[in-house]
């Protein structure tokens, strides 16, 4: 092992910024992280061990305990449980006799949940060794079972079980029309930066991850900094559960999206640019890699780039499965080899950003609709959409419907119409933007896709009437707690107390108040969090509560007061211990009417 | 002409550079705050410090001052607020005031009574926290933690070492040592350093100390924090 790790930190140059990729590869051959490594690491990189065993606690796919040589991870979103993820779980459990959170006794397979993995379109999905398993159902699992005890290695499983599909439904202006590679690069030389500035400035584009800060502002800025070494980052950490765009952009137009980063450097004057996948996207890795060679063989990345004089080139980044990473600060954070904390700010990434350097952060649709617009100019952008919002807008969608998918739409288009593109029936609300987003309810169809009314990400799912939408929202509920990096203490504390709070009243325990005590702690959570994720947690209770309050009361008893402290659960252990579980062993702690 | 910001109506200078805490500070005025200490690195977790600046919640410990400020901090809403996380931090730990050693020299304890906290309110999280009593001279008590790093950045940025850090996630953050054994005697942690003096609340304490001072003779038990923090924090910024 020491020769091992040894190779692998000299090839990522002993460097503390690489601690990511060196403890991927140390997880991928052993399944854990052994605690030798951690100190030949913490003297080859010359870090603290602390700082390399706080950044395998803090990763969801990093261990300190081995994993099974199978590591089975079952996607936990609410998109895989509408498709039966959580009677699939079981079967699984069954089948392969080890319990959700468990290592077989043999080592050979581990099973656990784990954050949505953006196959939304194809669950219930699941992740083996850190490739994605789409469209799981028992005969795969059947077939699955038997690869693992067989001990078949992943290379020579059918391929069929990681197919992917990229279900482009409604292609418009951007996904009908990629663009040639080199062509908006051209476009860019031959009109020269402030002239491309400009056309991206008339375009009107704003960032894509749900933000809508003005593109072209953003860049300028950047490119105004005094300061000379700068960085481009594209955030493909797309982790809001429901949205699986970018993973299509990635898949079949990666080509459009490099360009448009390599428009980005040429303006803003970049010698370095990262793309930082999330880790649930391993699949798509190599074949990334492969684009950005043949780009380097065309003479459109690397030293210069179509004998401009400019040198700019691309890394790729694995993310580990923490969804804070898509806030830009904890991604630069992430890029840096630390954990994903959001920074203080200001300053602003576009100021002090990767190693304190000015870094534009941008999404990956907003770098393939840059590169369009670098190539077409900004007026065949801006000619549609609204006033606020221009150009088009690309959703992810999935849930209760006939046709999930990626659709391209119009900034202005009204949800009605694309409820009945993808086929929706039997409507009881929409989730826009993810669980950080807006629930909305079939009354409010006539609500507009734009930044002035219905901002998204572009996470867009489904319910219809037949879903219990307490259970949605106990699902976003515990994703926020799960995924809070526990900075500060409103999210750290309060997403946990809004998991405990809202079970309480879903499992029937709530009285009164508790509904009261549930909406205070929301606004404490939202008003007082460092961060977007901890400012967006209570949204799902917040939008349904205000749509369906009486759903929420028609949980509750009907006395004043419930106490937050169940004794008959705390009597759990003594009833284990005496080995009863008769009426006699348990307790009512308030008597009802 | 010097630059000034107004704090619930009273208009107070600043220097460029400073933030919203330190100006506040330099003029007598008192931001409750936990993770703040004027000789580190701002940090912004406790959120304590936040005041409403120009309408929007800002943490006042890394917030820049910045001319034509209009700031709301003693109001009753931030006051029940305030009161509400520190509340919060009293659930997430284990924290028996009447049996702590640190009881009355504890700024958690004092906060909570300036910001009049008569109960926790919410639900316990009843934590398995561990103790680690390892070193001859210095103990850590888990049970206490509140995560404010004022330790690690105490051992680092003043004791030049690096004892201790903060890992994990969410609710289940922990602080950890830097010993392969993980425990503090195997680090080069001194009785002396600053990080062992440094922790608001009972977390780290010096062994052989505890009833040294009784307790009615402590800080807190005569002093209000808002005027024994000013004093020291002045004394520190000059």
């Amino acid at each position: 092992m020491q020769t091992f790790v040894k190779n692998i930190a000299e090839e990522n140059h002993n460097l503390a910024t690489h601690l990511l990729r060196i403890l991927h590869a140390i997880q991928a051959r052993y399944h854990y992280i052994p605690e030798p490594a951690i100190e030949q690491l913490a003297s080859s990189l010359n870090i603290a061990r602390t700082q390399i065993i706080g950044v395998i606690k803090f990763y969801s796919f990093f261990h300190l305990t081995p994993r099974g040589r199978y590591e089975l991870l079952i996607s936990d979103s609410i998109t895989d449980h509408l498709l039966g993820k959580e009677a699939l779980t079981y079967y699984i459990s069954q089948k392969l006799k080890v319990a959700v959170g468990e290592v077989r006794a043999d080592g050979l397979v581990s099973l656990d949940n784990t954050s949505c993995t953006g196959l939304c379109d194809q669950g219930p999905a699941g992740l083996v060794n850190g490739l994605a398993l789409p469209r799981l159902d028992r005969a795969r699992i059947d077939q699955i079972s038997e690869l693992i005890n067989q001990e078949t290695p992943l290379e020579h499983w059918p391929s069929e079980l990681f197919h992917i599909n990229d279900h482009i439904i409604k292609p418009d202006l951007l996904l009908n029309h990629p663009i040639t590679p080199g062509h908006a690069l051209h476009s860019t030389f031959k009109r020269g930066i402030t002239a491309t500035l400009a056309e991206l400035d008339f375009s009107g584009l704003r960032g894509r991850g749900g933000a809508g800060f003005k593109t072209a502002s953003k860049w300028q800025y950047c490119r105004d900094e005094p300061e000379t070494e700068r960085y481009v980052v594209c955030n493909a950490d797309e982790g809001e559960p429901g949205t699986f765009k970018d993973r299509v952009l990635l898949n079949s137009y990666a080509q459009q999206v490099f360009e448009g980063m390599t428009v980005c450097a040429v303006i803003i004057g970049a010698q370095k640019g990262f793309l930082y996948l999330r880790g649930e996207y391993l699949f798509l890795y190599d074949k990334l890699q492969n684009i950005l060679t043949e780009r380097r063989q065309l003479g459109l990345l690397g030293n210069n780039i179509l004998n401009s004089g400019v040198n700019f080139d691309i890394d790729i980044c694995l993310g580990a499965g923490a969804y804070i990473c898509g806030e830009e600060s904890a991604l630069i954070e992430s890029l840096e080899g630390k954990m994903g904390i959001p920074r203080n700010r200001p300053p602003y990434p576009v100021t002090h950003g990767y190693l304190d350097k000015p870094t534009v952060v941008n999404n990956v649709e907003t770098f393939l609709a840059a590169a369009a617009i670098a190539h077409l100019g900004g007026d065949w952008f801006a000619s549609i959409g609204t006033e606020k919002s221009k150009g088009t807008k690309i959703l992810s969608i999935s849930g209760d419907c006939a046709r999930p998918g990626i659709y391209e739409y119009e900034f202005g288009t009204s949800i009605e119409t694309i409820l009945s593109d993808c086929g929706a029936e039997a409507l009881l609300g929409i989730q826009i933007g993810g669980p950080s987003g807006l629930f909305i309810s079939e009354l409010e169809l006539q609500r507009k896709l734009a930044f002035e009314d219905l901002a998204t990400g572009g996470s867009f799912i489904v319910f219809n009437k037949h879903r219990n939408l307490l259970d949605i929202v106990n699902n976003f509920t515990h994703f926020f707690a799960h995924e809070s990096c526990g900075f500060c203490t409103p999210c750290r504390v309060g997403t946990s107390l809004l998991k405990n709070q809202l079970a309480k009243i879903v499992d029937g325990h709530g009285s009164a108040g508790d509904v009261v005590a549930l909406e205070e702690l929301c606004a404490l959570v939202k008003n007082y969090s460092h961060c977007g994720l901890g400012q967006t947690a209570a949204n799902p209770i917040i939008s349904t509560l205000a749509r369906f309050p009486e759903l929420y009361q028609s949980r509750l008893k009907n006395i004043s007061y419930e106490p937050g402290f169940d004794l008959d659960a705390a009597l759990e252990t003594a009833r284990q211990l005496a080995n009863r579980n008769d009426a006699a062993a348990h307790l009512t702690q308030v008597e009802q009417d | 002409m010097t630059k000034t910001i107004r704090i619930d109506g009273n208009t107070i200078p600043f220097e460029e550079g400073q933030t919203i805490i330190e100006a506040a500070t330099a003029a007598g005025i008192y931001i409750p705050h936990l993770c703040h200490h004027p000789e580190f690195t701002p940090h912004g977790s406790c959120k304590l410090c936040t005041v409403k600046v120009n309408g929007r919640n800002c943490s006042a410990c890394t917030f820049p001052a910045m001319e034509g400020q209009e700031i709301l901090n003693d109001s009753q809403e931030l006051q029940a607020d305030r009161q509400k996380l520190t509340q919060m931090l009293f659930v997430e730990g284990n924290h028996f005031c009447p049996s702590c050693e640190k009881t009355g020299n504890c700024q958690l304890q004092a906060v909570a009574y300036h910001l009049n906290m008569l109960d926790n309110h919410f639900p316990h999280f009843y934590a398995q926290r561990e103790l680690d009593a390892s070193h001859a001279e210095v103990m850590i008590d888990h049970n206490r933690c509140i995560f404010c790093t004022l330790c690690v950045r105490a051992s680092h940025e003043h004791d030049h070492k690096n004892v201790f850090a903060i890992s994990g996630r969410g609710i289940n953050k922990q602080l950890i040592v830097n010993a392969e054994s993980g425990l503090l005697k195997d680090t080069d942690l001194e009785a002396t350093d600053l990080a062992a003096h440094i922790c608001p609340t009972g977390a780290i304490l010096i062994k052989h100390t505890a009833y040294q001072v009784p307790i009615g003779k402590r800080i807190y038990d005569h002093q209000h924090i808002d005027q024994v923090s000013l004093a020291l924090e002045q004394t520190d910024e000059n």
